[in-house]
């Protein structure tokens, strides 16, 4: 085994970079680059853990594994770094295997700063290091060529995993990896000319589709260790509670019951674990337990009280986000001349197919930890701190999730904390902590509840004038770690974004936020703020362009910021290819259209609707998307179709999350009901605006604009403004 | 606790456990089949779906008690039949799925409505496939691969 570390300066990036590459034991070469976290404080000591495969192992029969420094739950993500990889590598791809990464240092988002999945950033801040691993990687195979055939590097090329040298000769990879090895890493090396790409920008068909078709893909729930348990665990019904009673000796009897015990939850309450040799047992003993609780000094909120007070508050400006101008145009228009909106948006639940679910082992002085995390560091970090552990005991292996949505990154780890909790309390055991769909629908975490006001002034142009816009609703981020980072004079950007941010130009602009404290736990939802600042801002524009007698679209193209360049060309390919088809659409069908910016990607879709059953039907969808480079255009039209549907959410009749005295109304699929594929657009047309700058992600984005497009459809067949979701009646 | 013999993907299979437990947990837990997933436990996101005696059945409600001798396909079988294993090279092939965990149901719904209606039409599809939720929402490109399996079954 040799070894070598460099620290080198990364060519594209900013901060401090390590490459370390050693030969494996089997031959293998293995590189790894990593980068200096910003984010959150590293100790001192001990040393940094380093995985055996860091990113790229040549393995001898030619297999080249590629670890993914992120969880792939959906998004391609677990097919597209690789494919970055691979591409600079010139490697074979039919050879390419990926594997998900475990918690470590080497795997931190290179802009975070922790191990993650979230704000689109996975492709955003992770081709240019994909790309550097794997241009060194090639450049080492090279060079290692070269010496064998005493060349000069130069003189060689590489294609699908084998160099050829200037006189006919050829090794593969896999030959040359051992002396690869030897080599010193390059600090610089030169990026392939984009026109040299092989698999960068073209359509390339997911990795894990054929394990996700025949059931032999293993999720985090689908884990099954030798003498494993299963722990379900009852929350108290309003958040922060204890059992004042507890009584389970119905519950004990029953055979298979392991052991019943109280654990610390989230906002300081206390829950009950109960364990036992399979799920259902668990279940049943659980559903047996008699439970009084105490909910002694807690605010038990309720959504229509929220909703009276949220709008209560609306009425006066909160924390200044935006101050643009004055509002003189808006306080001396005429009546006539201005709208006055109020909107209001309902607590959402993310809902993955995949319930959550994390299984730890505790061995006393080490823990061995499966879990479907956005967050594996941090994770990783909490059940350190409930074992008394430091993180470097904690082997964190990241599993395969069903879905996420932002529900699995959590900056308190809570789910994790759970589990370590009851892991702590059977030594030696593995434990499998599930949390049952009622769970999950009834235990928080949701997107909040928001509450818009916004005056507008109309000039005499049909185009805005003044506009004040007071949102109000729970900080998302709010003390956590990412409060000083996103948090700035009082107001959490992810409650304004979207709007504070809009590209239409409005020159006396004022946007603030109150953010109340309230007993409900949130979280960050797919497209976080803009799940509602969009559909404001977009149903209000719409509502503008009506009133003006204007194209939606032109309105939209004149009040843009020219400086929006991306926006306008998404706008433009959209007008484009949907043209023939608003042109020619049928009786009682309508068109609606949106356009948004969020994490740095730009959306513009129109949409064909009509009313079925007293329902949205939703016939075609054009979308078109600037999201600079497409790594994997095959992938970002997948979410962009997908997108659509899971947007939808926000309006189908039971996409609402309600709360009665401290209780959450709805348990299930039943209560809480996502788009089935009858509620799904017939059809999604994906076109992507040609571009060579730097890829944005494409998981969130789709989001924020179906709605709003919908909305405004239905605006056009039933003469009435939507300002209140999800759309009950219509 | 009572013991069962089974069916499962056409060999047999014996269990012994509660008689309420539900054919989703003897599939999972008891025979280690973890292709057939839980998503809500009340039949309504149809991850848990299989056939049982050729009809797609949601696993999760129904007790061991009441299977019988009836035949049981998972996905884990499904591949085995001429249209399973058209509509899962159709799912790849359209590169339908992204989280994956919903696509084991959907897939056994979409093969149970091709044997039974061929050439499906969207009504058909919204009907037979109206109860299997995908969060990701990979819909369009379900219909997508339904009617491609259904042309190379022609």
């Amino acid at each position: 085994m040799s070894a070598a570390s460099v620290i080198s300066e990364g060519s594209g990036l900013t901060r401090r970079s390590f490459l370390r590459v050693s030969a494996t034991a089997a031959g293998g070469l293995i590189v790894s680059l990593y980068l200096d976290p910003p984010l959150f404080a590293q100790p001192k000591s001990p040393a940094k853990v380093y995985p055996p495969d860091a990113f790229v192992h040549i393995k001898p029969d030619g297999a080249i594994v590629i670890q993914v420094n992120r969880l792939e739950f959906g998004q391609g993500v677990q097919t597209a770094l690789p494919m970055v990889l691979a591409d600079e590598m010139d490697a074979d791809w039919s050879r390419v295997v990926a594997e998900l990464a475990p918690a470590a240092d080497v795997y931190k988002d290179p802009v975070f700063g922790i191990q993650m999945v979230g704000g689109s950033g996975s492709i955003a801040h992770s081709f240019q290091q994909y790309r550097e691993l794997g241009a060194k990687a090639r450049a080492m195979l090279v060079a290692a060529a070269a010496q064998k055939w005493q060349v000069r590097p130069e003189q060689c090329r590489t294609e699908a995993s084998v160099v050829h040298g200037p006189n006919g000769q050829s090794a593969s990879y896999a030959s040359l990896a051992e002396a690869a090895a030897r080599i010193p890493v390059p600090e610089n090396v030169p990026l392939k000319n984009p026109s040299d790409f092989r698999l960068i920008g073209k359509d390339v068909r997911r990795l894990d589709s054929r394990p996700k078709c025949n059931g032999s893909l293993k999720f985090g729930l689908d884990l099954d260790l030798p003498g494993m348990k299963v722990a379900l665990v009852t929350h108290p019904p309003v958040f922060g509670g204890s059992p004042k009673t507890l009584d389970d000796k119905q519950a004990r009897s029953m055979p298979g019951v392991v052991d019943i015990f109280q654990i610390p939850t989230f906002r300081k309450g206390t829950a009950v674990a109960v364990v036992a040799d399979k799920f259902w047992t668990a279940k049943q003993a659980r559903d047996r337990l008699q439970i009084d609780w105490d909910f002694t000094g807690l605010d038990k909120p309720d959504t229509s009280q929220l909703s009276q007070d949220y709008k209560k508050l609306a009425a006066t400006p909160g924390n200044v986000a935006v101050a643009r101008g004055d509002l003189k145009a808006l306080d001396a228009n005429s009546a006539s001349d201005r709208i006055l909106a109020e909107f209001e948006f309902p607590f959402l639940a993310h809902t993955p197919m995949e319930p959550l679910n994390t299984t730890v082992r505790f061995d006393g002085d080490r823990a061995e930890v499966w879990a479907p995390s956005q967050f594996q560091t941090v994770d990783q970090m909490a059940i350190a701190e409930v074992l008394g552990l430091t993180p470097d005991r904690v082997t964190f292996h990241t599993a395969m999730a069903g879905g996420g949505f932002g529900r699995r990154a959590v900056p308190d780890s809570h789910v994790q904390r759970e589990a370590a909790a009851i892991a702590r309390h059977l030594k030696g055991t593995p434990v499998k902590l599930v949390w049952t769909r009622e769970d999950d629908v009834q235990g928080g975490y949701y997107r909040p509840m928001y509450v818009h006001r916004v005056e507008i002034a109309v000039g005499s142009d049909g185009l805005p004038s003044a506009w004040r816009h007071v949102i109000v609703g729970q900080s998302i981020v709010a003390g956590t770690p990412f409060a000083a980072m996103l948090i700035k004079n009082g107001v959490d950007e992810t409650v304004v974004e979207g709007i504070s941010d809009t590209h239409y130009q409005i020159a006396n602009f004022h946007v603030s936020a109150h953010q109340p404290t309230v007993n409900v736990p949130v979280l960050w939802w797919r497209s976080v703020g803009n799940t509602h600042t969009a559909f404001v801002m977009e149903t209000l524009i719409d509502e503008l362009a009506t009133r003006a007698k204007s194209d939606p679209i032109a309105y939209r193209r004149k009040l843009l910021n020219p400086e929006a360049k991306n926006l306008i060309a998404a706008l433009d390919l959209m007008d484009e290819k949907s043209a023939a088809w608003r042109k020619t659409l049928p009786p009682g069908h309508a068109v609606g259209v949106a356009c948004h910016e969020s994490f740095g990607t730009s959306v513009a879709c129109a949409v064909d609707v009509s009313i079925e059953n007293q329902r949205p039907k939703v016939h075609r969808v054009t979308v078109a998307v600037d999201c600079g480079r497409a790594v994997n255009p095959l992938t970002v039209e997948s979410q962009f179709q997908a997108g659509m549907s899971f947007g939808l959410s926000q309006i189908v009749p039971r996409g609402a999350i309600t709360i009665k005295n401290g209780y959450v109304e709805q348990n299930n699929f039943d209560g809480y009901t996502p788009p089935y594929i009858a509620d799904a657009p017939l059809a999604v047309d994906v076109h992507i605006v040609p571009s060579d700058a730097a890829p944005s992600g494409c998981g969130e984005p789709p989001v924020p604009v179906i709605s709003p497009a919908v909305a405004n459809a239905l605006s056009r067949l039933t003469g009435k403004r939507y300002k209140s979701l999800p759309l009950t009646a219509l | 606790m009572q013991t069962y013999t089974l069916s499962v993907n056409g060999q047999s299979k014996e269990v012994t456990v509660d008689p309420s437990t539900p054919l989703l947990w003897v599939l999972r837990e008891e025979l280690k089949m973890t292709g057939t997933k839980y998503g809500c436990g009340i039949s309504a996101c149809g991850a848990c779906t299989v056939h049982l005696a050729g009809i797609a059945t949601r696993s999760c409600v129904v007790p061991i008690s009441l299977v019988g001798d009836r035949p049981i396909v998972t996905i884990e079988g499904i591949g085995q039949d001429r249209v399973g294993r058209v509509v899962q090279d159709a799912w790849i092939s359209d590169d339908v799925v992204q989280c994956g965990y919903c696509q084991s149901g959907q897939i056994m719904a979409a093969v149970a409505l091709l044997k039974s209606i061929p050439e499906p039409s969207d009504a058909n599809i919204e009907a037979s496939m109206g109860g299997n939720l995908c969060r990701c929402g990979t819909y369009v490109r379900i219909r997508k691969a339904i009617m491609t399996a259904s042309q190379k079954l022609a």
